[in-house]
């Protein structure tokens, strides 16, 4: 008997998976709102992906391939570990190649590739809830979600912009879903944000704090800003030491003792298969 | 030169042969068995079970052998095996008030029907190191008494008969169930009870003592603790009549609190109530401060503002599993998340350094 004989095709027992079906149908219903759904205990800790890792197994199928990766990248030891589940208790086939995957599970980045319609990203969230760091009370912030009552993020924002010129969130940065719900777009560089508006569908799955969302394709995600204040998507103007790329958001790797640093691609398979092109056409 | 972090599969796998040999220890030394760990560490074998909210001794044992005796690992292997299991049915409520008793006391009343039983406690010892142990001694068989069969009816059954005791609503409506449901807020008493009855014993305990030191003091007296042997019923609907299906140990804390009546009460008693799976006296009576601490609004007490009075603080935070995963998952790589908060300060800073140079030169 394998493995993938022991246990359910992608672990979860289908009553399980139906439950995570549908507060996902009624999350894409609802762009931007936050679902309660009865997460699992998963057999990886909280905090390590169990809501992704319980929407994918709910949304995975046996022909599909699957691509999981953290911070950008397919070897992180994190990445290796939730896609060995998936090809234990699944036995579905997996890639890293961004434009061959149907599926793929992210914690932290959104591939440099723009996705196509057909495919879905599954992003691992830690804190579902944008303003839970302003206001720590569920039943509060569920209130203003309701009433769509945002003053206080603007508020933060503004202070951000007084204090220190700019606003002075990198990572998580706050949007706006199709015009109503504002949504934490996980802990991704907000260097990603505007990728949000894509053909694919993207799912967020909170295991711990048993919430899920989503955006439908095509959805309107539009960066929290102020008119004299425009969201920027920036980088340190830097490139790739390994493709060159100057497009692609960076890593930066301390590769001596005195502090030397190099920067190098954070999107893995975006790289590799820059560099691959390069040598092909060197060839030809 | 940079190389790549390859080679991530290898290194898990290694890293994991590694901690099998690191649990297994020096060879030499004999291989503790699963039974060994369920006969002679008993009470971490009850702390699993009521954590891992899975009654279930040898499977407890083994989790805390697999877990090299972290409990809250072994609690999670628990966790993570039980929430496969399917669901047959529910049991009737466990009848805690004809528990075949191994110790029950009460602090409230001298001598009580029934009477007081010592039972197995490391209450009264005296904390010295038993050399004898590591020299590994045989134990002389405790002195034997008759079976008591006296029944042992619940103290506070004694002051709810002269109306002293605040009356609980009878309901036969089903519980929540907090391991099939997102918990959501505002929580039942019941739903509250079983976050508590699962949550973290060095949590609840923490919370508990700080009521005790005035943070939303409730004057608790243990009204009565009882350690025993309770019989599982359950209704086959073919039969038509309930069954016994086996048999769990638990202990149960009923603690009687001041109460010095509200709008619509007069002065009286209420309770708190601890339960838990196993021998797990400090987590029963843990259990029963912080449920009374969280009845301040139904008995309409004042907020004061209290940690163990906050609902949504408790029973968000008591769980030691969530808490230890997403603690521990800081862990995992945030290089990307930490490039973008360097590039940040970085900017920030050279901005700052740039405005203060040109301060200087206008100086």
């Amino acid at each position: 008997m394998t493995e993938t004989d022991q246990y359910n095709f992608a672990y979860l027992d289908e009553h399980t998976k139906r439950m995570i079906r549908r507060a996902l149908l009624k999350a894409l219903a609802i762009p931007g709102y936050q679902v309660p759904f009865a997460s699992r205990e998963m057999p990886m800790p909280y905090g390590w992906g169990t809501g992704g890792v319980q929407v994918t197994a709910s949304v995975l199928t046996p022909n599909d391939s699957l691509k999981v990766i953290d911070q950008g990248a397919d070897d992180t030891t994190n990445a290796v570990s939730i896609r060995r589940f998936f090809q234990k208790t699944a036995g579905v086939s997996t890639t890293t190649r961004t434009t061959e995957a149907s599926v793929i599970q992210t914690r932290h980045r959104i591939p440099e590739d723009p996705l196509r319609e057909g495919q879905i990203l599954v992003y691992q969230v830690p804190i579902p809830e944008p303003l839970r760091f302003l206001e720590p009370r569920e039943t509060e912030t569920r209130k203003m979600h309701a009433l769509e009552e945002y003053g206080l993020m603007h508020v933060k924002l503004y202070e951000d912009i007084a204090r220190h010129g700019e606003i002075a969130t990198a990572y998580a940065y706050p949007v706006k879903v199709e015009g109503r719900y504002v949504m934490d777009p996980s802990p991704i560089p907000k260097f990603d944000n505007p990728k949000m508006e894509m053909a694919a569908i993207q799912l967020f799955g909170a295991g711990r704090e048993q919430r899920i969302y989503a955006v439908p394709p095509h959805t309107r995600v539009v960066s929290l800003d102020f008119e004299d204040h425009p969201f920027e998507a920036r980088k340190g103007g830097l490139s790739c030491a390994l493709c060159g790329s100057e497009e692609s958001y960076l890593d930066e790797v301390i590769v001596d003792d005195a502090g030397g640093r190099m920067f190098v691609c954070s999107d893995t398979d975006h790289c590799e298969g820059r560099r691959s092109q390069a040598c092909t056409e060197a060839e030809g | 030169m940079y190389v790549a972090v390859k080679g991530g599969e290898r290194a898990i796998k290694n890293a994991h042969a590694w901690l099998a040999e690191e649990r297994r220890g020096d060879p030499s030394v004999a291989d503790l068995s699963v039974a060994q760990i369920r006969e002679q560490l008993a009470l971490a074998v009850d702390r699993v079970m009521a954590e891992g909210s899975l009654y279930d001794p040898d499977l407890a044992a083994l989790a805390i052998k697999q877990a090299r005796g972290d409990l809250i690992e072994a609690i999670f292997l628990i966790r993570a095996y039980r929430t496969t299991l399917p669901r047959l049915g529910a049991s009737r409520p466990v009848d805690t008030g004809v528990m075949a008793c191994d110790r029950r006391i009460s602090a409230t009343f001298k001598d009580v029907p029934g009477g007081q039983v010592l039972g197995p406690t490391f209450d009264y010892t005296h904390r010295l190191l038993d050399f004898m142990l590591a020299a590994e001694g045989e134990v002389m068989p405790a002195p034997q008494a008759e079976p008591c069969d006296a029944p042992m009816p619940r103290i506070t059954g004694f002051l709810d008969r002269d109306g002293l005791i605040g009356q609980e609503a009878p309901s036969d409506d089903p519980p929540p169930d907090l391991t099939r449901e997102p918990l959501e807020f505002p929580a039942d008493r019941a739903l509250r009870l079983q976050a508590l009855t699962r949550g973290d014993e060095g949590f609840v305990l923490g919370m508990a003592y700080s009521t005790q030191r005035g943070y939303g003091r409730n004057h608790p007296f243990v009204g009565e603790l009882r350690v025993g042997m309770v019989a599982v019923e359950m209704e086959i609907p073919e039969l038509g009549f309930a069954v016994e299906i086996g048999e769990v140990v638990l202990t149960e804390c009923e603690t009687v609190n001041q109460f010095t009546g509200s709008k619509t009460e007069p002065p009286q008693f209420t309770r708190g109530y601890g339960l838990a799976f196993g021998h797990s006296e400090r987590k029963a009576i843990s259990m029963a401060l912080v449920d009374r601490a969280l009845r301040w609004e139904e008995l309409g007490e004042d907020n004061v503002g209290a940690p163990a009075q906050d609902a949504e603080f408790v029973l968000a935070h008591a769980d030691n599993i969530q808490a230890s995963g997403f603690l521990e998952h800081i862990k995992l790589p945030h290089y990307v998340d930490f490039q973008s908060e360097l590039e940040l300060v970085r900017r920030i800073r050279a901005e700052a350094a740039a405005t203060s140079a040109v301060r200087a030169v206008a100086e």
